[in-house]
């Protein structure tokens, strides 16, 4: 096989999804007048940032093995802690530190209680998610918190190349994402977590080391995706990120990220969030109900998902 | 025999209601193939386990060179130069051929992996030991066993040590593989390699160790020189022994 057909064999479901996306965004760009505009381009980037961030912490943790169903309780607590700190007298600065400490802890707890109790990822994340909801209600009794500094509100808002600040810090996640996975140690030993964890510790690797920082990741990149709702929003509310973490798992599986981990791609999964988010706006556009964006999602899903199945059964066979 | 390399004394391990080592004691000889045979549930297998550091013995010392312990954990079998490959081969299928060979111990320049190198040590280490892989590049789940087995054998062989310890080597391989492999291992053993294996195939061990003890019941009931006994001595040997443990 060439060199330039393995290259595209291995990124199958990126250059798909991304021939999807060109296709939508001609067919849109034809039925719309409103869609092919520099604003609107930006609109989707915007709406989508903090999608791209948690999914590419959920890529991480699936490519292990795992799954996160906590992600969006921890987005939500972790803005209500930044929200509540401000409100206290905290800097804005040391708010946002708060949030990702928060984050972070409640994502190593994740790892933690799974490494040590070794019972499966949905189980104890199912499980947290409950936990860390019922604070952020205990914390704020149901009551959003608004009016916070015009500092924290920038940090939502602010212009960076003409788009939200959120856009920015979406892609710089990316881009310290890539050497991370792809060329580092870390990333290797967490794929091999999903691939084969026997292997990993055989090979005298501390297995729990990378269990707990993945969901440690994971959790610092919710409450980054936190900071940013709640900026733009102005508003800090227990019920911030509920289900969101279905739209990252859905967006990492449409990606090529196989379930049972092993492998991820951190390429189709910014390509999926992107088109996830184009098919929300064109439907919005062409002023579809939002009842059947619902109905899309799945079936695309499910479709990603059997043209998956069938190529490895098909890689399988020979 | 030779100098002591390794030296097993009075190792015993419970599981639950199961005894399945009891006052184990074996010496392996530095430069030679020892090998382990006994039947299904004999304790084989759990003292290749204690041995390369996946479980901890309750009684018992193990001597390695001059270090002497009761217990070993993984990296310090590591440490101490003991390298294993696994009946089932703890590879990982869906990385490749010189992601595996590397795995815990890969080349980095700075904090990146450094992949050419590994693919050139990789690719020599695999030529070295005559392990034909056509595609380093793919993964090994689309490797054949005898492949897998040799893969698996060059990620030992690329940790520093002498002493190899290698749980059913030729265990579902074919007639073919399983030569190819054992010519591998007496090579290894040509080089200086001093191998600790396990084996139901007693002919492939006559043909290849120069010891042979046999466990039974977690306990260790013969240390014979090969050249000392023949397949059918040895099988009735087993034999009589469980006749008596019958009566018994």
């Amino acid at each position: 096989m060439s060199p330039l057909r393995k290259w595209c064999a291995r990124r199958s479901v990126p250059l798909l999804l991304l021939a999807v996306c060109l296709g939508l965004m001609a067919f849109l760009s034809v039925r719309t007048q409103s869609f092919f505009s520099l604003k609107n381009v930006v609109n989707i980037l915007e709406a989508n940032s903090y999608r791209l961030i948690l999914a590419c912490g959920m890529m991480c943790v699936i490519a292990s093995g795992a799954i996160d169903l906590s992600a969006g309780s921890i987005l939500s607590f972790s803005a209500i802690g930044a929200a509540m700190a401000m409100r206290a007298g905290a800097p804005v600065w040391l708010a946002i530190l708060l949030a990702l400490a928060l984050g972070t802890a409640m994502g190593a707890v994740n790892g933690l209680i799974i490494h040590l109790t070794r019972i499966n990822a949905l189980i104890i994340t199912l499980g947290t998610s409950f936990l860390y909801r019922g604070m952020s209600l205990i914390a704020t009794r149901g009551i959003p918190i608004t009016k916070l500094p015009q500092g924290f509100r920038d940090f939502g808002f602010g212009d960076v190349f003409g788009m939200e600040s959120g856009v920015t810090m979406s892609f710089l996640v990316v881009l310290v994402l890539i050497p991370f996975f792809y060329h580092m140690r870390w990333g290797a030993y967490v794929t091999a977590l999903g691939g084969n964890p026997e292997a990993l510790k055989r090979s005298g690797v501390s297995t729990g080391r990378y269990r707990i920082s993945v969901f440690a990741l994971m959790g610092a990149l919710a409450a980054l995706a936190g900071i940013i709702i709640t900026a733009r929003l102005n508003s800090a509310e227990a019920n911030a990120g509920l289900d969101m973490e279905m739209d990252a798992i859905c967006a990492v599986i449409m990606g090529g990220t196989a379930l049972r981990g092993g492998s991820g791609s951190l390429l189709g999964t910014v390509i999926a969030v992107f088109l996830l988010g184009l098919i929300r706006n064109g439907l919005t556009i062409l002023s579809v109900s939002s009842y059947y964006q619902q109905f899309i999602t799945g079936a695309l899903l499910l479709c990603a998902v059997a043209a998956a199945e069938l190529r490895e059964r098909g890689r399988r066979t020979g | 025999m030779g100098e002591t390399i390794l030296s097993v004394k009075g190792i015993a391990k419970r599981f639950g209601h199961i005894q399945a080592l009891r006052d184990a004691t074996l010496e392996v000889a530095r430069g030679s193939i020892t090998a382990l045979v006994g039947d299904n549930g004999s304790g084989k297998s759990t003292l290749i386990q204690i041995l390369s550091g996946n479980l901890l013995p309750d009684r018992g010392e193990i001597q390695v060179g001059e270090a002497c312990c009761h217990g070993l954990t993984i990296r310090r079998a590591m440490a101490l130069g003991i390298r294993t490959v696994y009946q089932d081969l703890a590879l990982d299928d869906c990385k490749t051929s010189v992601e595996n060979i590397f795995l815990g111990s890969e080349l980095t320049r700075g904090p990146f992996l450094d992949r050419r190198a590994m693919a050139r040590e990789a690719r020599r280490l695999l030529e070295e030991i005559h392990v034909e892989i056509p595609d380093l590049t793919e993964p090994v789940g689309r490797l054949s066993g005898g492949q897998r087995q040799g893969l698996a054998i060059a990620r030992a062989l690329r940790r520093p040590g002498e002493l190899l310890l290698l749980d059913e080597p030729t265990a579902a391989m074919g007639i073919q593989e399983s030569h190819s492999t054992l010519r591998l291992l007496a090579g290894l053993r040509d080089r200086g390699m001093t191998l600790l294996i396990i084996s139901h195939n007693l002919h492939q061990v006559f043909a290849l160790a120069d010891y042979i003890y046999v466990l039974r019941a977690g306990r260790v009931l013969t240390g014979t020189a090969t050249g000392d006994t023949t397949v059918d001595a040895l099988q009735e040997q087993i034999l009589r022994r469980e006749r008596e443990e019958d009566r018994l």
